[in-house]
């Protein structure tokens, strides 16, 4: 069976390869980025930073600074907390408060304690180097286990402890399986604190208009509710924030959040009455923009048979957000999703715990904390393997979700939508060539060098609500997460489509396009995809969680249907037969059986514009259609016991890689990578594919070579790229795909997300092919990244 | 802060400005001139978005001054493309190939790949890894790009008839 896209054969546009609209504009250097809106008279933005992970603020001389020719405006916290209101957090945390600006005490090395605005960026920066603060250094804590004692300074006192969210689920019958378990075993892991990191950092441009009182927005930025926050905040009407959705966006996976820099750029906007940008330079990205990722510490148990079959898993996530929380707690809520991964798991107990350190914030990354989760799930799977001395393979085939068994309920409530595990991972060690890479691994084996086989799968929860909110805060009964499209045909017969998001590589013109294509039959390549702007377009809840494929898909599925539902209905009244007589193609409608019978496309469209009189007479004028789509599956909030449904599908990848060490300097080099994954019906399969190589390279950087390295004196090691090393086209491999296809049953055309998976796959891989060459010595590195040093720590035994 | 005229050749126009002495030249490209598609991404000369061509070569515009250019050659993304907009065989290998998501570090991409193409017609992979190894993508893990790159070369020998296995084939 080698299936593939079963659908592509009874699609015209979908699952074929076709040039993206996207990309013609980035080849010739026109894409539109923040940087690129320079308003006349824009003024510049460069901000003050307290060197301290902790301290107060006791004074700030502006004087010099305020004094410099150029220099416009110099803001302290005082001022910015009295004018706003504190940012969002989502967390029921009434004793935080978080502003822009540090508010009488700084809480990290790096965050913003005064901003300055000049003519340019160079006074600025000049500017910010003479503005005095006097700070008394206060007590801090930096390890997240250190925080986790209740005697550990807090980072909010009036908070009174580090622990600002701490639960155990408990989701079926632990207790009494591992109770009847034959074996059960126990590990940690370490994921530490990386980040996805954009090339583009995050920027911002704000103009106030007195005129029309209204605040226009630019910014480089992927996040739900943005102009809701920044209205809020501001204290100003909702509809007086317009923020412009057709910005093209650098590359965000999930961090381009900057919720902080906007409210304080469009306050010097509305205060200083000029536009005001601020584009972060990459030290203001990596110190205190606070988009680190997750940095988390996993202690696991295991419960299972002789036969390797696992019953049952004890997880306990210990999370640091660094100090201030914002969205990132969420990070523990989404793999409540997923807690089983592709395993017929029967009971769970996960405990979350976000805690409160000295260090810039944490954001949302790609997969929103179901990677890190993922690397415990898999190493389970290992150790399982491992501890019965059995094929890591056929653990997992025992343990796999069966394709019949689906739909498929996990204990934490929700539903898995399709699959067929056993398949897709057989795809992947057939692309790998498994047999063969058994016996290269041995040959570097007996030269001398480690060498390891990497196996690992990854569910990959896609179609992104909001379940993890009401999870984690009883205080929030948000059950929607809509997604809007609109589409029209003009009087000239073209169709465009309107978004109402921006974009930041995933290609959301071309999603758009073929759909709305492949549903009226018209070419892709002329239809319109705009991005409106949050006032005069719909409304968003923004590209995340792997949704837009699903979401902003099955929206423009549903206008398109409905836009030619309304044709056939002009058909029908003008032919005088009744729907089911007519038969619709390439947009021109005819009478079954009788061809003659026919109105072409630009018939209708010129009776639906022009010819009122031959409109039906209950239907408007024009040819337009809006919809919006709630999540499938969504709408619920959690049990007591915290079982909820939450993302309506679930895409499936299996990674399988060799990976060698060289014995004398204990690098590591990734010698060959296959990946089989289902995402369901693939719409472009260009774009399919990058998703999930770039994801697996993301990865790699996770796992082997990035890190957020803070010294015991709270001061950020790793702040520029040099530090923090991303892998570079030497680092990562040449990754082969193949895919399999099984629609999912609740989405327009059966797709699936795929934005994350290769990000889900790749460390758990990487862990695993690092552990597999390190098996020979008996040892095992459980933290990533495992960069050369720490895997010459694991293989010497000693630091050099 | 002295400011200093400048006269320097940018995608085959002569320009002349007064630029002040610290000013970069990525900041002279963008802000002065008004060419954004070279882009700003790291300042420190690691990530490899804002590579142009200088007299030919890729360099990084964020670790030179304006004034380094004077009399010098540059070329930007924007001085790839062909008349009247016309898409370079590197352009079209990147579309046709999707050689980028968000398009943050293509032109940087496409400058440096376009230097190799020019002094070498024919490269290896090898070649082409060790020629975008100062370039950071963070979307497509590279592989498309290389095919971009490949499939560019491919259809630039066979255009100039050099390859006739190519052109045969």
């Amino acid at each position: 069976m080698d299936n593939p896209q079963d659908g592509a054969q009874r699609f015209k546009y979908i699952g074929r390869r076709r040039r993206t609209k996207e990309d013609r504009r980035f080849v010739t250097g026109a894409g539109k980025f923040v940087a690129d809106v320079a308003p006349p008279g824009v003024k510049h933005v460069a901000l003050v930073k307290s060197p301290h992970p902790c301290a107060r603020i006791i004074a700030i001389n502006i004087e010099r600074a305020r004094a410099l020719p150029g220099v416009q405006y110099v803001l302290t916290g005082a001022e910015i907390a009295a004018a706003t209101d504190p940012l969002l957090q989502y967390l029921n945390t009434p004793a935080v408060h978080w502003f822009p600006l540090a508010v009488g005490r700084a809480r990290y090395a790096g965050e913003w304690v005064a901003a300055v605005v000049a003519d340019s960026r160079y006074i600025a920066e000049d500017a910010a180097e003479l503005v005095e603060v006097q700070y008394e250094p206060l007590p801090f804590v930096i390890d997240p286990e250190a925080a986790l004692d209740p005697a550990s300074p807090p980072v909010h006192p009036d908070h009174g402890s580090n622990i600002i969210y701490q639960r155990k689920f408990t989701w079926g019958p632990v207790a009494e399986d591992f109770a009847q378990a034959a074996h059960t075993l126990s590990f940690r892991t370490r994921w530490n604190r990386n980040s996805t990191l954009p090339i583009e950092t995050f920027g911002v441009v704000a103009q106030w208009n007195p005129g029309v009182e209204l605040l226009d927005i630019w910014a480089s930025v992927q996040m739900p509710q943005y102009a809701e926050q920044i209205a809020t905040a501001l204290r100003m009407p909702l509809n007086q924030v317009r923020v412009h959705n057709d910005v093209d966006v650098g590359g965000s996976y999930g961090t381009k959040r900057g919720i902080k820099h906007t409210v304080l750029t469009a306050y010097l906007a509305r205060r200083l009455g000029v536009p005001v940008r601020f584009i972060e330079d990459r030290l203001d990205n990596m110190n205190g923009s606070d988009m680190h990722g997750p940095d988390r510490i996993f202690d696991a148990q295991i419960a299972f048979g002789d036969d390797g079959v696992i019953r049952s898993m004890k997880l306990r996530a210990a999370d640091d957000a660094g100090a201030y929380a914002g969205r990132a707690p969420l990070q523990l809520g989404k793999p409540v999703g997923a807690i089983v991964g592709a395993y017929r798991i029967n009971s769970v107990e996960y405990e979350a715990i976000s805690l409160t350190t000295n260090k810039t914030g944490q954001v949302a990354v790609r997969g929103f904390g179901q990677s890190p989760t993922n690397v415990a799930l898999e190493t389970a799977v290992e150790r399982v393997a491992a501890f019965l001395n059995l094929d890591r393979v056929t653990v997992r085939e025992r343990n796999f979700i069966r394709k019949s068994e689906f739909p498929y309920r996990i204990p934490s409530g929700s539903l898995y939508d399709s699959g067929d595990y056993h398949t897709v991972i057989h795809k992947a060690l057939d692309l790998a060539h498994y047999p063969e890479l058994l016996a290269r691994r041995d040959g570097i084996r007996a030269t001398g060098d480690l060498a390891g086989i990497g196996i690992s799968t990854c569910l990959e929860p896609s179609g992104g609500n909001s379940a993890f909110e009401s999870l984690l805060n009883s205080q929030n009964d948000t059950t929607t997460f809509l997604e809007s499209v609109a589409v029209k045909v003009d009087r000239h017969g073209m169709v465009t489509a309107v978004i109402n998001t921006t974009s930041s590589g995933q290609g959301h013109e071309t999603l758009v396009s073929a759909i709305v294509g492949e549903e009226l039959q018209r070419d892709p390549d002329k239809i319109r995809v705009l991005h409106a702007d949050s006032l005069s377009g719909l409304f968003t809840h923004s590209p995340v969680g792997s949704r837009m494929a699903i979401m902003m898909g099955g929206a423009a599925s549903g206008a398109a249907r409905k836009l030619k539902e309304r044709m056939l209905r002009i058909a029908a009244h003008n032919l005088g037969v009744s729907l089911e007589k007519l038969h619709y193609e390439n947009g021109d409608v005819s009478v079954v059986g009788d061809a003659g019978r026919a109105l072409a496309w630009n018939n209708i469209v010129q009776i639906a514009h022009r010819l009122y009189h031959k409109m039906p007479p209950d239907m408007e004028p024009g040819l337009q259609a809006t919809f919006v789509l709630e999540v499938p599956l969504g709408g619920t909030l959690p049990t007591a016991e915290g079982t909820v449904q939450m993302y309506p599908c679930y895409s499936f990848q299996a990674h399988v890689l060799l990976l060698a060490i060289d014995r004398g300097t204990c690098k590591p080099r990734i010698l060959d990578y296959a990946i089989a994954h289902d995402c369901g019906t693939v719409i472009n399969p260009d774009i399919v594919r990058g998703m999930i190589i770039g994801g697996t390279a993301h990865g790699i950087g996770a796992a082997l070579y990035e890190k957020f390295e803070y010294d015991a004196g709270g001061q950020l090691l790793s702040q520029t790229l040099m530090d923090y090393l991303l892998p570079s086209i030497h680092e990562v491999p040449e990754i082969r795909v193949t895919e399999h296809c099984t629609p999912s049953p609740v989405t327009s055309l059966g797709q699936k997300g795929v934005g994350e998976g290769g990000y889900l796959g790749a460390p758990a891989a990487i862990v695993s092919a690092v552990n597999d060459a390190l098996a020979p010595l008996g040892k095992t590195l459980d933290a990533v990244p495992m960069r050369i040093r720490d895997i010459w720590d694991i293989v010497h035994g000693t630091p050099r | 802060m002295s400011h200093h005229e400048i006269t320097l050749r940018v995608n085959g126009t002569s320009r002349t400005a007064v630029v002040p002495a610290r000013m970069t030249l990525v900041d002279f490209l963008r802000d002065e001139l008004r060419l954004t598609g070279t882009h700003v991404g790291c300042e420190h000369g690691i990530c490899g978005a804002c590579t142009v061509q200088f007299d030919g070569k890729p360099i990084r515009s964020c670790l030179m001054f304006a004034v380094q250019a004077q009399g010098h050659d540059i070329t930007t993304v924007e001085g790839l493309s062909g008349a009247e907009g016309a898409l370079s065989a590197l352009q079209e290998a990147f579309c046709e190939n999707h050689a980028l998501q968000c398009g943050y570090c293509t032109p940087g991409m496409l400058v440096a790949a376009q230097a190799l193409l020019d002094a070498c017609p024919d490269p290896s992979d090898d070649a082409i890894r060790d020629a975008l190894s100062a370039n950071i993508c963070r979307c497509t893990g590279y592989v498309q790009i290389i095919e971009a790159v490949r499939l560019a070369a491919t259809r630039l020998r066979a255009r100039s008839g050099t390859d006739k296995e190519v052109g045969g084939g």
